[in-house]
């Protein structure tokens, strides 16, 4: 196995020993045997930057079941590897923060870093593989291990609560991509994301599988990512523990949808339905979670609006920037701005929206509380933690000189020069775009400097809060101090990732804007001039702060929304509708009586058998085979009808059992007639025996009850003679039917010279199909064991119990 | 011939359903006798009727009815008697158990909900 596949497969490894750590080194943190990893894993990738910055990728496959196409392949471009730091360098972040966050007796350690060290895994998975099936596997894990990490606090309700929307929502949007997969491998006829990607869409464009493999495939990603309407999980899933919301819930996994779309854009991309759908939706999302997210109380939860914002943010970024795929060539770059700032925010967003996290844990952990109405004041107590949430913050507003304004200002420049491309449509709505960018934008900046000053600043309010504030411990504070370092470096040098990281992931966006040995030459300056982006942020800090300022007078906007329209509340209301419409239906159907189940087995007998006889024209009436009749023959059958009948009727079980007899002697006598002896004699002695069971059971049991006729019901009447009906009905249409001789000449010529007997009904049974009888025997002996265990074994435990 | 012994194969059936769709546990037995009876005479019928002599070569006759049809109908008495042997030992058992041998009212045990 290759370095590069260890390399992925090395977390769920690390997995296995962290019990083993747990258990017999317990002075020790287990959170230090777990941080060498992504440590290391983060060099590793290190190395592989000189090989995309040239436009050049590094590949390594294991045969894993090649007989379906589906191969361990791992391929690092400039995309993956992107991601791939990412997912190591915030995780080593996270790991160090945890280790301070979690108390080392209190919690369950062991279980925690399996679960992260799984996901880490599974995410390295997600980001680096080639084939679409791993690819689709290390999804799954994902939504598994974020299941776990959720629920990580699992006697609390709401921990499990939030675990199982998410699994819910996550695994609809996994296994709506699944089906998009499949059908891109209709199309395609391979699961290789790179071949695919080369093919290109030009070929595929009109076939019917197109659109629905793209509409799949963007569930998969809008779940993952929490997009409108998805994006409900996110908030519920703030439940776990904060380096996992940290880790998992703003800087990772929910921009594995991120990560899928730019993966997907040079395929589909040139289609006009993924531009409205990811732009559109994107955008919707932005407005949707700024707009939420003012009115939050839970400091956490101002954060998972502002992760659905900002992810809604890069969706409609990605969307716009294949409008560049309709433009060939990369001297124009004017659209290609957008995939840029794409790039450039999702980097920037994990830097701010991980250090905001661990702030909101660490406020959360020397207060005990993350309600903003307890919170104020806590500035003086915690100067080093309140330096690091206001960069962040104002960098999340969008404020120089922070990194948030850069891609704030390319955000704008994308939104504004959509609306010039002249396509899609996008004449009489691209107006729109900048107008929802520039108010989503308007909300982003008060929540966060709700978020800072509410907490911060203001009343100090030692009454309500759990602990007596003070500043966090260093190792806590080193993760978050980093990222906010990161934060402002990357304002002032935004030059460093244009070409090492972000020009590389635009290749492996939009790949076919490129020729041979081109590049994309990305820079990022954080002064353009006066241009229309500068007089837009100026403008949502005017507006921003004065609505901050008087939010008391209109928050009341909020209560126009009544509980009811929310999408939560649909989403409970569809959970608790889907269970109690099933529990009724299964109550309605199955009601515990035998009756019903056989009415319901004998009309589908009806209905199957008619329809399919009337579909088949198969009723046919063939006279000219039959045998004759004569007196004897009427008269049996005139006695069985009416036996048949009167048992019906008739009121005693006594009566019942003789006329049954009756039949059963009848029978008989037609095989007397129809010239079987030893079913004739075989028929006799079986009647009598069970007739005479008949009795003995019966006649020993207390008369309880007057005994009455049947009640008469005409549903069974209806189903029953519907049922004879049909047997009659095939009787004779399968006689008339008959399409070649019986075998029976065989046994007339061979049954003497072969098996020496002249009988041939009993030659039949013990020579010829010996092995039938045999296993009757058996049945018989079977049914005697069983009789005699019934009658003898009473074993009346349940009672006493 | 095999038109009439369909139309008694189907009263057979006729009344072997309805008697099986009633409360009481003695009639579901009884209806299950009866259906045997109609399926043993189906496959009677089928194998064609009054076809020549018995199946037994003593005879020298010229033609035969069919011998399988026979085996396999012999085969099927004897396992239906043995199904409701045990069945009818059931219902008696039941009867003497529970006290009733209403259908509807055999509804699973208590907490077994």
């Amino acid at each position: 196995m290759s370095l590069l596949l260890l390399a992925i497969l090395s977390p769920l490894l690390l997995a296995v020993f962290v019990p083993i750590f747990y258990k017999y080194f317990r002075p020790i943190h287990t959170g230090w045997f777990v941080l060498p990893l992504p440590v290391i894993l983060f060099s590793y990738f290190l190395t592989y930057i000189p090989i995309t910055s040239g436009n050049q990728f590094a590949a390594q496959t294991l045969s894993w079941i090649p007989s379906l196409g589906i191969d361990f392949a791992a391929r690092v471009d400039g995309l993956g590897l992107l991601f791939a730091l990412l997912i190591t360098g915030i995780g080593a972040l996270v790991v160090l923060y945890s280790i301070y966050y979690l108390g080392k007796n209190k919690e369950q350690l062991n279980t925690f870093y399996v679960y992260l060290l799984m996901f880490m895994g599974a995410m390295l998975g997600v980001v680096l593989s080639d084939n679409l099936i791993v690819l689709y596997m290390f999804w799954e894990l994902t939504s598994f291990s974020s299941f776990l990490l959720i629920g990580y606090w699992y006697n609390r309700e709401k921990s499990r609560y939030g675990a199982q929307k998410s699994m819910l929502i996550t695994v609809f949007g996994g296994l709506c991509m699944l089906g998009g997969i499949i059908l891109l491998y209709l199309m395609t006829g391979t699961f290789s994301i790179s071949e695919i990607m080369n093919m290109g869409a030009d070929s595929f464009f009109h076939n019917s599988l197109f659109i629905p493999a793209l509409i799949f495939i963007l569930l998969g990603a809008f779940t993952k990512s929490a997009q409108f309407p998805f994006h409900i999980w996110l908030p519920d899933a703030m439940e776990a523990p904060t380096p996992v919301s940290a880790y998992l819930h703003s800087a990772t996994m929910v921009k594995a949808g991120i990560y899928l779309v730019a993966r997907f854009t040079p395929f589909f991309g040139e289609s006009s339905v993924w531009f409205w759908l990811v732009s559109g939706i994107g955008l919707f999302t932005l407005f949707w979670g700024s707009f939420n997210a003012v009115k939050q109380i839970d400091l956490k939860g101002i954060l998972a609006y502002s992760t659905v914002s900002q992810l809604g943010m890069i969706m409609s970024l990605l969307g716009v920037g294949a409008a560049a795929l309709h433009f060939e060539g990369i001297h124009d770059s004017y659209f290609t701005v957008a995939t840029t700032a794409a790039i450039f925010h999702l980097i920037n967003h994990a830097t701010f929206k991980g250090s905001l996290f661990m702030v909101v844990g660490i406020v959360d952990h020397e207060t005990g509380t993350r309600d903003i109405r307890n919170l104020g004041g806590l500035m003086t107590f915690m100067p080093i933690t309140f330096t690091v949430s206001i960069i962040g913050a104002f960098s999340m507003a969008g404020l120089p000189p922070f990194n948030g304004f850069l891609s704030k200002e390319m955000f704008f420049t994308g939104m504004v020069r959509i609306q010039e491309a002249g396509l899609f449509n996008l004449e009489t709505l691209g107006i729109l775009f900048p107008i929802i960018a520039w108010i989503a934008s308007i909300f982003t900046f008060i929540y966060s400097m709700i978020l800072v000053f509410k907490t911060f600043t203001g009343k100090y309010q030692p009454e309500k809060l759990e602990k007596k504030p003070h500043e966090a411990p260093m190792g806590m504070l080193i993760s978050p101090i980093i990222l906010v370092s990161l934060v402002i470096i990357i304002f002032f040098f935004p030059n460093l990732l244009a070409d090492t990281l972000i020009a590389p992931a635009m290749a492996s966006i939009l790949p076919s804007l490129l020729t041979g040995t081109e590049t994309f030459h990305v820079h990022i300056a954080a002064w353009h001039g006066f241009t229309i982006e500068l007089y837009m942020t100026i403008g949502v800090i005017l507006l921003g702060t004065i609505m901050f300022l008087t939010r008391e007078k209109w928050m009341g906007i909020y209560r126009i929304f009544p509980e009811k329209l929310t999408i939560n509340h649909v989403y409970n209301g569809l959970l608790n509708h889907s269970q109690s419409l099933s529990r009724s239906f299964t109550d309605f159907y199955m009601n515990g009586s035998i009756r019903t189940y056989l009415l319901y087995i004998f009309t589908f007998f009806i209905v199957l058998l008619l329809s399919t006889m009337g579909l088949k024209n198969a009723f046919t009436l063939d006279t000219s085979n039959l045998g004759t009749i004569g007196i004897w023959e009427i008269i049996l059958a005139l006695l069985i009808v009416i036996s048949c009948i009167a048992v019906l009727f008739s009121k005693s079980r006594m009566t019942s059992i003789i006329l049954l007899g009756a039949v059963g002697y009848t029978v008989s006598l037609f095989y007397v007639l129809f010239r079987a002896p030893d079913l004739a004699l075989t028929q006799l002695v079986i009647e009598t025996v069970s007739v005479a069971l008949f009795l003995l059971c019966f006649y020993h049991l207390p008369k309880k009850r007057n005994e009455e006729r049947m009640r008469f019901k005409l549903t069974n009447a209806i189903i029953s003679i519907g049922v004879g009906l049909v047997v009659t009905l095939i009787a004779i249409s399968a006689h008339s039917n008959k399409v070649f001789d019986s075998i029976a000449q065989y046994y007339v010529e061979n049954t003497y010279t072969e098996a020496a007997g002249k009988n041939m009904v009993n030659v039949i049974l013990v020579d010829f199909r010996g092995f039938d009888t045999m296993f009757e025997i058996t049945v018989l002996a079977i049914a005697a064991i069983g009789i005699f265990s019934m009658i003898k074994l009473r074993l009346s435990g349940r009672k006493e119990s | 011939m095999e038109i009439l012994m369909a139309v008694v194969i189907g009263v057979l059936f006729m009344s072997a359903t309805y008697l099986m769709l009633s409360k009481s546990l003695l009639r579901i037995i009884v209806g299950t006798g009866l259906l045997s009876h109609g399926a043993h005479l189906l496959l009677l019928t089928m194998g064609g009727l009054k076809r020549g002599a018995a199946p037994l070569l003593g005879e020298n006759a010229s033609s035969y009815t069919d011998p399988i049809p026979q085996a396999l109908i012999l085969t099927a008495i004897v396992i239906s008697f043995g199904v409701t042997a045990f069945f009818l030992v059931l219902a008696y058992r039941t009867y003497q158990e529970l006290g009733t041998d209403n259908t509807e009212r055999l509804r699973g045990t208590e907490g077994n909900d």
